[in-house]
């Protein structure tokens, strides 16, 4: 009967999904709970974080002058309409700390630095070099996976303000330097519009809750690769979709959290 | 074989999702041997080897290395009893972000305190004794194969393991790489005074260096004694497995359907 064989695939399905979910979480609390090494040898977080964060410098400095410079040409073409093109400098500076640099930065993060370091992960696994460390009595989850966790964590709100005020000298680039707009407005109205505590540290809060999920996302999905050449593709195809799915959620929720009734 | 055993399989079974894998394993490693695992691909040895190391837990029977039952030890007792063991992968499994000299001294660095003048020292008496000392800041990448199964061999040798195991460390290697690697494994288990497991298909190669052989068939072991007793062997198996035989108790046709009548041949 094809219906009960469809039923019968939907329940196994729904059951594959609670159960690795079940085990992302086990994962993610071992990651946690072994945590100490990353922090008493330092080194190793510092190392992870050349790869994640420094390696993933030019993409977001590239990308954050190019996004600011698009907003300052969206956002002039705009205000001019309502003669207000002296606000440039706070539509600019507020859509990138509370949105744009964020979750542009985390996407950028997901599919660079997120994509490499599931690749990494389930090749170590594929060539039994996890398996090698677990009978040589350390703890993969210790050496490997927890340094990457805490490196990505903080790398991603670094790269996040990197963005934000990369895209503010976009900005600046297009709104005061080519289209001429005044300079003295430009910054004061951003100085007097971009509050510090509600705008910059809800931007950054926004940036550590990506950098766990996108972080978390990536090394689970590395250490649960089939070890074979399509299952670490395939994880590594899963991780920018599922970090990028997480980023949008996400961001919906704080955004409800944070600006609601702005 | 007699003298004190370190490692003691008994009755070991083990199944994957009710598929039996390993059925009813009796085994007994004396310190100070070299003993070989044999058969198939897919015969179960490479299980075995897991269930030593306390990788898996058998469905029943018991593990013991060294006086203690492995797969009933707590994690901090697992980890302390694998500080003891050493184990050689099919293909090195050399971490390959870290340099030669990284690798072998990888596990110095994390169960001990000593200060890096001393594991620099280790580390090129290591390499020296696998006869790669000078290769020390290359890559695994810029090995070649026979290579880097001997740096994964300083590396397993790195504490001066009790018992060292070897999953299939012939397979893929030149001539001239096979017999090093042969001797190495002979060598470095007398100079160590380890006690050694070599899980391989490689009949001609392990023969020359082991004390003992299993023979291992379908998860049950067929045969057993020193490399003459295998040589010498009647079981039609181990004949064919030794000699290389075409057809025997493993056909050399896959099972099907008539295949002259498949062609509609007329006999």
């Amino acid at each position: 009967m094809p219906v009960i064989k469809n039923l019968r695939a939907i329940g196994h399905r729904s059951v594959d999904a609670v159960w690795r979910l079940g085990y992302a979480s086990r994962f993610f609390v071992m990651t946690l709970l072994y945590s100490g090494t990353s922090f008493r040898r330092f080194h190793l977080t510092v190392r992870e974080m050349f790869f994640t964060g420094v390696m993933s410098l030019i993409i977001i400095l590239v990308a954050g002058t190019f996004v600011g410079m698009v907003l300052g040409l969206q956002g002039y073409e705009t205000l001019k309409r309502y003669g207000s093109e002296s606000a440039l400098g706070s539509l600019v500076a507020l859509s990138l700390v509370r949105e744009l640099g964020p979750v542009l930065s985390a996407l950028l993060f997901a599919s660079r630095a997120g994509s490499a370091m599931t690749a990494e992960i389930g090749l170590m696994k594929a060539t039994e070099q996890i398996d090698a460390m677990e009978l040589m009595a350390v703890n993969p989850i210790a050496r490997v996976v927890a340094p990457r966790f805490w490196a990505g964590v903080i790398s991603m709100p670094l790269l996040s303000a990197l963005f934000s005020a990369m895209g503010v000298f976009g900005g600046y680039l297009v709104g005061v330097v080519l289209i001429g707009v005044d300079e003295g407005s430009f910054w004061s109205q951003m100085q007097s519009a971009v509050d510090f505590q509600h705008d910059i540290m809800n931007g950054v809060i926004k940036s550590v809750v990506f950098g766990v999920a996108v972080t978390a996302i990536s090394l689970f999905e590395g250490y649960d690769a089939p070890p074979t050449a399509e299952g670490v593709s395939g994880a590594t195809t899963r991780t920018v979709v599922e970090s990028s799915l997480a980023i949008l959620i996400l961001d919906f929720i704080l955004t409800a959290f944070m600006f609601r009734g702005d | 074989m007699s003298s004190q055993a370190l490692v003691e399989l008994r009755d070991v079974n083990f199944a994957y999702d009710r598929r039996p894998i390993l059925k009813g394993i009796n085994m007994t490693i004396p310190k100070g041997k070299l003993v070989a695992i044999m058969g198939l691909s897919g015969g179960g040895k490479t299980t075995i080897l897991r269930h030593i190391g306390g990788v898996l837990k058998p469905t029943s029977g018991q593990v013991t290395i060294d006086g203690q039952v492995i797969h009933e030890l707590d994690r901090d007792g697992l980890y302390q009893l694998r500080r003891k063991m050493g184990m050689l992968f099919q293909f090195g499994a050399l971490f390959t972000d870290m340099t030669v000299y990284d690798n072998v001294a990888f596990q110095m660095r994390e169960h001990t305190d000593l200060p890096e003048e001393i594991i620099r020292d280790l580390v090129m008496m290591k390499l020296h004794a696998v006869g790669l000392y000078g290769t020390q800041d290359l890559m695994p990448a810029e090995l070649s194969g026979g290579m880097a199964r001997r740096v994964a061999l300083a590396r397993t040798i790195a504490l001066d393991p009790m018992l060292i195991m070897y999953d299939e460390p012939f397979a893929g290697l030149d001539p001239i790489s096979l017999s090093v690697v042969g001797q190495l494994i002979r060598r470095l288990n007398d100079a160590l005074g380890a006690t050694s497991i070599v899980v391989t298909h490689d009949v001609q190669e392990s023969l020359k260096i082991v004390d003992y052989v299993f023979f291992v068939a379908n998860g049950a072991i067929i045969a057993q004694g020193s490399a003459d007793d295998i040589r010498a062997s009647g079981e039609t198996f181990v004949k064919q497995f030794v000699h290389g035989e075409m057809d025997g108790p493993i056909p050399f046709h896959y099972p099907g359907s008539d295949y002259r009548e498949d062609l509609n041949l007329q006999v």
